[in-house]
């Protein structure tokens, strides 16, 4: 196995994350982007700790899932906050903070 | 080496004692009195404050302990010995291979911080018992200010650049919390943002420095020394070994230097440090003359070795750090002359001092410099607690010169007496501790070969004179003015509505307002209380005093800063004196010059050839120019009193609304009322044209920004041929404003269509630009 | 070794189309399953890169918890569980730049530094000793910032979502 195979598929599932974070309205939908966006990080570091032999990369892989475990969390409970306040969760309609 | 060897047997052992090995408890009271105020504070008999007041007591006992036991140990060391610094360290934490420490590292010049720190500190706690008394957040003013003195003074102690690091944040959070102490008031909220924001901007440097230092210090530190790349004591002597890269070590020492611009208030960051006197006066002292300031210079001191390296301080034509310190001394003073609130010129000259110590660490003259921390934080203590005696007593907590004050000699005796002494302190009077330090700089400067900058430094000397008689006039001499004549402009002023009714009064002299009055019933202006006289009274004592410590004047048995401060001298070929810095020196033996001639340090420890300090010289005495620098301050001293009686006593109908009638004068006046339009650059131009920085990278080849540059220089054009027109006129200025402010407004509203509020297009932007620094990296990469 | 590869490619493939389908979807409970094909996908490849305890602990959190989250989410702001039409926004078109430009960056940068360098064969399975060893070992640290990250997201959740 290639080392770049792991890498490709990680770069082509962020750049696929990338893009729905880009494209997407729905506040959920875009939540569900930056997921592949870490995931993809999560294999990377978990490729660079096999090809490296060390363990550091699974410590920090572990941490990411929690993390994002996190984000989630406090991520979906902005969108219920604005859901319940807005009756919508376009982005799209959310531009308070227009200059 | 065996003259190496014959060399350190005949070393004296060095006494250390139980104060020196426990200096670490110095910081470490002062915290806990914070915990504990923050937590039993407002059930305590006088709601904390004598918890506060304890604990600096306590530390000030602690660490003139300490001083007494250095002084011990330099005395016990023999006429050419180096005395090893007091250093204790532990592993504070560890995380993946890296190691952080905390500890002591007691030295000359982190003793005498230490000592006046927790000096001021207590001086000021107890002057806050009186001129805070009733505030309605008395518990958390003495909680925030004791943390604050426990910042710097582990800042002080720091053995490495981690602990060094979290003290000067502690110091930045804790200034932020006392500035802003009266946040109802928008101006003060405003002014502690400005504080916070500006000093941060400084401190990015910081963390690339101390980043810098590590990585490249680490394994050099760690094969000769045993020690972190973050010990102090470690990269002294790593930037002293020849080993480090120039490249690396100029860009550290820069960085580190950004971060001393912010925190010291060096040009161009020192804007913030005038708007810091919104705090409580109590604050603006302690911040002013002993911490916060003289953290950037207590930096530059303490890590000489990477300046010096760093930025080739006695290299020929000047460095970075005698520029900024130059533009600094002279810029602020002039800003000093156009203040009518007190407080402000103070904040100005402070400014201004501060630049005479970054000129003299750069010129090289560091025991002057640190010298000058030391005489400056009594003076100026001493003036500020004045100007809060002034506001508090007096003149109807107003800070404006012109308005609330003149001719308070009579009724203040004690507080014109010892503003007198500390003003004659401040211009460096003779017998005043002033003049055995700033003249040492300006001395040394010379000596050292930059005249220009000597120049500089007296011409700075002559506007101190200046500008601080003016000051003194104003408030002391002529016709009693508004509240110091008796006129009682402010109905009420007890409790804490005096201090909002003045806010929407005038945000001139709102800085500051204690919310009781002491006097209760009695309006009238009158001398202060004990609580506020005796730190006041000490203070001046110090003041008139303290520069005997290194009487240069009176040979070299007076001078004992340069015997407990600075490590022993080395007699080395062709040099008199040599010292460093704090920490350790090195003993020369013959054959040891030979090898390291071309080293900075021009000798090498025994053991294994490591210098911690850099070779420096000082100026010989002559009163010649001592006669000369006191001639230049009486000039303007005098000069300054004529002007002053002239314009404020007499109304001179020559100089009353000069500077409406003459253009070049009221130029250049609305340019220091201005203050050089500074404040303007940072918050129209700069922080506006980064709150659209995506804009401009998205919209390049927008039409509208197009259009709006060449609108801009349509107008500037236009601007411009109307001065050659109207030859040198007022509208200069605000043309060159006015066009920036067009300019900025132009690129603004044609940026203005990204600011859409839309998350995905924001992220669809910062995407983009991310992608397009991919690609440039990856093509200059190939 | 020829097994695993493919394994590694047909895994690889579903995950990019069902990556693909989680940002194109016009259903938004259906972007949910195909982002658990995703999840598990990508647990697949972390047991071929010899990280078991990572991978099991992907399907536990993230198919487990993450995904009920999500679909609860989904559920509570009552998106319609059907076709929607109204999920992209108008910059869907510079999403596509965007991410190829990305792509092709990301590309030149690992075929010059990586080119065709091969795993270690012999990689024995990283025991969930060696990585607690490591955690609670050189990353304490970090490990007790996560715990406050935690706590405070807990906190934060709850306060966010609470009905007052």
């Amino acid at each position: 196995m290639f080392v770049n195979q792991f890498l490709f598929l990680a770069a082509v599932l962020f750049c696929i994350g990338v893009y729905g974070v880009v494209a997407r309205k729905n506040a959920v939908l875009m939540l569900m982007s930056i997921e592949l966006i870490l995931n993809s990080v999560n294999i990377n570091l978990l490729t660079f700790a096999l090809r490296n032999g060390s363990t550091d990369g699974h410590v920090f892989a572990l941490y990411i899932i929690a993390v994002a475990a996190a984000e989630v969390g406090v991520g979906l409970g902005l969108v219920l906050l604005v859901y319940r306040n807005k009756k919508t969760i376009s982005v799209d309609d959310l531009s308070e903070m227009r200059g | 080496m065996k003259l190496f060897a014959s060399e350190s047997e005949v070393l004296a052992p060095l006494v250390s004692g139980w104060f020196l090995e426990h200096a670490w408890l110095i910081p470490v009271v002062p915290v806990i009195a914070f915990a504990l105020i923050i937590l039993f504070g407002k059930r305590l008999p006088m709601k904390g404050s004598e918890l506060g007041v304890l604990s600096m007591l306590s530390s000030l006992v602690l660490a003139a302990g300490a001083g007494y036991q250095w002084i011990q140990r330099t005395n016990s060391a023999t006429e050419e010995q180096f005395v090893e610094p007091v250093i204790k360290s532990w592993s504070w934490w560890r995380s993946g291979g890296f190691d952080f420490g905390i500890g002591q590292h007691i030295d000359g010049l982190s003793v005498l911080v230490l000592i006046v720190v927790a000096f001021i500190s207590t001086l000021v706690q107890i002057y806050s018992l009186e001129y805070l008394r009733g505030d309605r957040r008395y518990t958390h003013f003495f909680a925030a200010l004791t943390l604050f003195s426990g910042g710097m003074l582990a800042m002080v102690l720091a053995d490495n650049m981690i602990l060094f690091l979290l003290g000067w944040e502690v110091m930045g959070l804790c200034s932020f919390m006392l500035i802003g102490h009266w946040w109802e008031d928008d101006a003060n909220s405003k002014a502690a943002l400005k504080a916070f924001f500006t000093v941060r901007t400084g401190d990015a440097g910081l963390l690339v420095g101390i980043t810098m230092l590590y990585f490249s210090a680490n394994d050099w530190t760690q094969e000769h020394l045993g020690v972190s790349g973050f010990s102090i004591r470690g990269i002294s002597a790593w930037a002293l070994s020849g080993e480090p890269n120039s490249t690396v070590i100029t860009i550290s020492a820069v960085a580190l230097f950004i971060a001393c611009i912010g925190k010291s208030g060096q040009f161009p960051l020192h804007t913030w440090l005038p708007d810091a006197m919104a705090g409580p006066t109590p604050v603006s002292s302690l911040l002013h003359s002993s911490t916060m300031v003289v953290a950037g210079v207590y930096l530059v001191a303490r890590l000489y070795p990477v300046f010096f390296v760093g930025l080739d301080i006695l290299g020929s034509g000047g460095n970075l750090i005698m520029i900024i310190g130059a533009i600094t001394i002279v810029i602020s003073a002039a800003l000093a002359f156009v203040q009518n609130d007190i407080k402000r010129v103070l904040a100005y000259s402070t400014v201004s001092q501060l630049g005479y110590m970054m000129l003299g660490l750069g010129a090289g003259a560091w025991l002057p410099a640190v010298f000058h921390i030391f005489t400056h934080a009594f003076f100026k203590a001493c003036l500020f607690l004045g100007a809060g005696s002034i506001s508090h007593s007096a003149s109807h907590h107003s800070f404006d010169m012109k308005r609330d004050m003149g001719g308070l000699r009579k009724v203040m005796p004690i507080t014109f007496i010892t503003w007198v002494i500390s003003t004659l302190a401040l211009c460096g009077v003779f017998p005043f501790s002033g003049f055995f330090s700033k003249d040492e700089i300006i001395d040394n400067v010379g000596h050292n070969g930059y005249t220009n900058f000597m120049i500089i430094g007296l011409v700075g000397a002559f506007m101190t004179a200046a500008y601080m008689t003016r000051a003194t006039y104003l408030t002391f001499f002529g016709e009693p003015r508004g509240a110091s004549a008796g006129e009682n402009s402010h109905d009420s002023h007890d409790s804490h509505d005096s201090h909002d009714a003045h806010a929407t009064h005038d945000s001139h002299d709102s800085h500051d307002s204690p919310a009781t009055h002491d006097s209760g019933g009695s309006h009238g202006p009158h001398e202060s209380g004990l609580l506020i006289t005796v730190p006041l009274m000490i203070l001046s004592v110090l003041a008139l005093s303290s520069g005997f410590l290194n009487a240069t004047p009176f040979g070299e048995s007076w001078e004992r800063m340069k015997l407990w401060v600075e490590p022993r001298a080395v007699e080395v070929v062709g040099v008199t004196h040599s010292g460093g810095p704090g920490e350790a020196l090195i003993i020369t033996a013959p054959g040891a010059e030979e090898s390291h001639s071309e080293s900075v340090c021009g000798s090498a420890t025994p053991e294994s050839g490591i210098c911690y300090a850099p070779q420096l010289k000082h100026a010989p005495f002559k009163w010649s120019k001592a006669i000369l620098s006191m001639f230049i301050v009486f000039l303007g001293a005098a000069l300054s009193w004529i002007l002053s009686l002239l314009l404020f006593t007499k109304r001179d109908r020559r100089l009353v609304g000069l500077t409406q009638r003459v253009k070049v004068l009221g130029l250049g006046h609305k340019f220091l009322v201005n203050k050089y339009y500074l404040d303007v650059l940072y918050e129209k131009v700069i922080v506006r044209s980064i709150a659209y920085p995506i804009a401009s990278a998205a919209y390049w080849f927008n039409q509208n920004i197009l259009d709006g540059i060449l609108h801009g220089l349509a107008n500037s054009t236009k601007k411009l041929s109307g001065w050659v027109y109207r030859n040198i006129d007022q509208r200069v200025v605000d043309g060159t404003v006015n066009n920036s402010a067009t300019f900025t407004k132009s690129v603004g509203t044609a940026a203005q269509p990204t600011q859409s509020g839309k998350v995905s297009q924001y992220g669809a932007l910062l995407f983009s630009a991310a992608a397009v620094a991919a690609l440039v990296l990856v093509i200059i990469n190939t | 070794m020829i097994a695993q590869n493919i394994g590694f490619w047909i895994i690889a493939i579903v995950m990019i189309v069902a990556a693909l389908r989680v940002v194109t979807t016009n259903n938004v409970v259906h972007a949910a399953l195909w982002l658990v094909v995703v999840l598990a996908g990508a647990a697949a490849q972390y047991i071929l890169l010899a990280a078991e305890f990572v991978a099991v602990t992907q399907v536990l959190v993230y198919i487990g918890a993450v995904m009920v989250l999500f679909l609860f989410g989904t559920m509570l702001t009552r998106a319609r569980i059907g076709t929607e039409s109204d999920l992209n926004n108008s910059y869907k078109k510079l999403g596509i730049p965007v991410g190829l430009v990305m792509f092709a960056a990301m590309s030149v940068a690992l075929v010059s530094s990586f080119g065709d360098e091969k795993l270690p064969q012999t990689a024995s399975v990283v025991s969930t000793q060696e990585i607690s060893d490591q955690i609670f070992g050189p990353y304490l640290l970090p490990f007790w910032a996560l715990s406050f990250v935690l706590l405070a997201a807990v906190v934060g959740a709850i306060v966010l979502a609470r009905k007052d």
